[in-house]
This record gives C-alpha cells, sequence and structure tokens, in this order.
C-alpha cells in the first residue's frame, strides 16, 4: 500500500510538473481504487451499490478539482482519504442512508482495487445539460466527441485560452452539480 | 458518462491547475486587512494619546491577547483549508489567547481593590466595543471564508468557526487601538463575547458555504 500511495504521489508531482501523462497514469491507477472504496462504503451503510460509479466519478472529479490542496512534502493516502470519505458521507446523506462510515479501515481500502463493472458509465451526463452555453459545447466536445483542446478552439472559434478556462468552469459547475444533485 | 471519456477529460484540464491555498489566504487576508484598517481611520482612528500609551502595560496586553488569538487562529485555518491534515496541535494552540487572558485577569484582580473590579469590567466602551470589532471583523472573515472555498475543508462549521476566530482576532487588535477601556477584566468580558458572536457568525457561515 505504502509503496502505491508513493507512485500516485511521484505521479501527482510529476503532474503538477506539467507532465501530462503521468497525471493520466494517476488518474487511471486511481479508478479502481476509488471504486472498490465506493463500493466497500455503500455496502458498510447497506446501500446498493448502483451508484458506485457515481460516486467513484464525483471523487475523481473532487481529486481533479481540488488538487492543488495537497501539499507536495506530506504523504498522498490521507489527503486522498480524506476527499474519498467526504465524498461517500455526502453521497450516502444526500441519498437518505446511515452515514456513520468510520475513516478508520480506509486504509486497506485504497489498497485494493475493484474489477470493472459491465459498464463504466455513470448518470452525470444530464448535468452537463445543465451547464451554461459556452462551457456546455466545450465539456461535450472534449467528453463525447474526443476532440483536443486545439480543435475545440478551431471549431467553436474561441481562443484555446479561452477553451481551457471553459473547460475548467465546466468542470467546476458540473461538480456543483453532481454534488446539489438528485434529492 | 463513461469514466474513460472523464479522465480523458480530467486529463484535457490538467494544465489549468489552482494556485496554492496558502497564497489564496494569505492575498485575501492583506486585502481585507487594508479594507479593516480603512474601515478603522473612518471610525475614528487610534485613540488621541496613542503615543503615551504605547508603553502601559495594559495597553500592550490587549494586543498580545487578541494578536496571539489571531495567528493561532490564522495556523489552524490554513490546516483545516486541506483535506487530510491532522489539526490536533493546532488547535490546542488555540487555547494560548484565552489562557493568556485568564492569567491577566488574575493579576488585575490581584492589582487593584475590589471595589474598582465592576467599574473596570463594566468600562466606558462597551456599546462602541460591542458594535465596533464585528464591523472590522467582517473584510477579514468574508476573505477568510473565500479562502477556504477555494481549499477544500473536511469540517465546514468548525473551519468556519476558525475562520470567524481569526477574523475576530484582527477586529479586535484594529479596535484595541482605539478603545480606552485597557483594564483585561474589560478585555475578558466584552471582548470574548463579540468575537464568540463572530466564531457563530463563521460556523454558520461554513457550514452553509463551505461544502464541496
Amino acid at each position: 500500500m505504502k509503496e502505491r500511495e508513493a507512485l500516485w504521489a511521484e505521479m501527482m508531482r510529476a503532474a503538477n510538473a506539467g507532465d501530462a501523462v503521468a497525471y493520466q497514469r494517476l488518474l487511471k491507477s486511481l479508478v479502481p481504487a476509488l471504486r472498490a472504496a465506493a463500493r466497500r462504503g455503500l455496502a458498510r451503510a447497506r446501500t446498493s451499490d448502483a451508484d458506485a460509479e457515481d460516486i467513484m466519478q464525483e471523487t475523481l472529479l473532487a481529486i481533479h478539482l481540488k488538487r492543488h490542496t495537497w501539499d507536495a512534502d506530506r504523504p498522498i493516502g490521507p489527503w486522498i482519504r480524506a476527499i474519498v470519505h467526504n465524498k461517500l458521507v455526502d453521497n450516502l446523506r444526500r441519498r437518505g442512508g446511515r452515514v456513520d462510515v468510520p475513516i478508520e479501515g480506509f486504509e486497506e481500502i485504497l489498497s485494493a482495487d475493484a474489477p470493472k463493472p459491465v459498464l463504466e458509465v455513470s448518470d452525470v451526463e444530464p448535468y452537463i445539460g445543465g451547464l451554461p452555453h459556452r462551457q456546455r459545447e466545450v465539456v461535450y466536445a472534449i467528453l463525447r466527441e474526443e476532440i483536443s483542446i486545439r480543435e475545440t478552439a478551431e471549431r467553436l472559434k474561441m481562443t484555446e485560452g479561452a477553451v481551457r478556462v471553459a473547460l475548467h468552469r465546466g468542470l467546476a459547475g458540473l461538480a456543483k452539480r453532481f454534488k446539489r444533485g438528485e434529492s | 458518462m463513461r469514466t474513460d471519456d472523464l479522465v480523458r477529460t480530467l486529463v484535457a484540464d490538467h494544465a489549468t491547475r489552482e494556485g496554492p491555498v496558502g497564497r489564496t489566504f494569505a492575498i485575501a487576508l492583506v486585502l481585507a486587512l487594508a479594507l479593516a484598517t480603512a474601515l478603522f481611520a473612518l471610525m475614528s482612528g487610534p485613540r488621541n494619546d496613542f503615543a503615551t500609551v504605547v508603553t502601559d502595560p495594559r495597553f500592550v496586553f490587549k494586543f498580545v491577547v487578541t494578536l496571539t488569538l489571531a495567528a493561532s487562529a490564522a495556523v489552524l485555518v490554513l490546516r483545516l483549508a486541506s483535506p487530510g491534515v491532522e489539526p490536533r496541535f493546532s488547535a490546542l494552540a488555540l487555547a494560548a489567547g484565552p489562557a493568556l487572558l485568564a492569567l491577566g485577569v488574575l493579576v488585575e484582580l490581584a492589582l487593584i481593590p475590589s471595589s474598582q473590579w465592576t467599574t473596570k469590567l463594566v468600562g466606558q466602551n462597551y456599546l462602541i466595543c460591542l458594535s465596533s470589532i464585528p464591523l472590522l471583523s467582517a473584510p477579514p472573515l468574508v476573505a477568510a471564508l473565500m479562502a477556504l472555498r477555494h481549499g477544500a475543508p473536511t469540517r465546514p462549521a468548525f473551519a468556519g468557526a476558525v475562520a470567524g476566530l481569526l477574523a475576530g482576532g484582527i477586529g479586535a487588535t484594529l479596535y484595541a487601538a482605539q478603545c480606552t477601556d485597557d483594564s483585561p477584566l474589560f478585555v475578558a468580558t466584552w471582548y470574548t463575547i463579540t468575537i464568540a458572536g463572530v466564531t457563530g457568525i463563521g460556523s454558520l457561515a461554513g457550514a452553509r458555504l463551505l461544502r464541496w
């Protein structure tokens, strides 16, 4: 587990220094661990794990948007676990389930990977529709059509800088809608 | 939304990384301090005998207490802004300001005759104190809450309360330069009540505004 977290910390440092490939490796490595954490938390709260993929994606989005709060001199494990715990409790509260998920026992959680579900799909898509026009267009272009920032800029007749800003704001807006989300 | 698509989109956004929380705090607090100081100057500024009273132990002691409070709250609020950082020791350090004040009260009680205790405690400016400190605390409270929103506090109400303590400490420091009541008895009563009020507001605001 320690080695795994050390590896994550290393990838995050490289990502912070501008290494997009390291960042992609980090996120891909986090996905199964976060998925396992979400399933385990839902199981402990005796709730169906139908929403595990939603919670995992919300946690991944939070890690992305709040990554500037990780101090590169600290271990990354406690930082990730605190975010996982926060998002899990948030989700359980929203769903009206039990919320007393102890943060203890999360140590081993990040060391196990959950098997891939049949469909790696969440129900988040509708939230994108609620974003302001420009942000929505940019997020859809990159998310669905798999085109780059430069291609998006050309297609939407925007500067690359404006695309970057719209993308970032769109993701932040998505996290907000996610959080308020379902009753 | 497919998880692979989300990962790809997040990677596309990787170049947009926000600045560290500590820097946001520093900038927000400097701006808030400037605003609060301007407010302070508008309100009437430092007391008239400021130059002669700066060496008076009771006058100086007010600043020792309020600055200790502000500094300990600043350290703690910064830790509370990041997930997974245990605040233990800095939470204990919050007790330093109140402990100093309690000590000051004991010394004051020993120094002045008991017939004067009530007069010193009530003082002359408690109404001004009750209104000025919250007013001067408002800019730093807003600044600290905004900086916390930029962070990721996992205990929103607590983080908001500590932001209130920090703001109250700053507001009280400015007000102390103006107030002519210097007895620790006055400070322990009226400053405590008003700072507690600002802390309560911070806690309520935190619970509402600091979830992410």
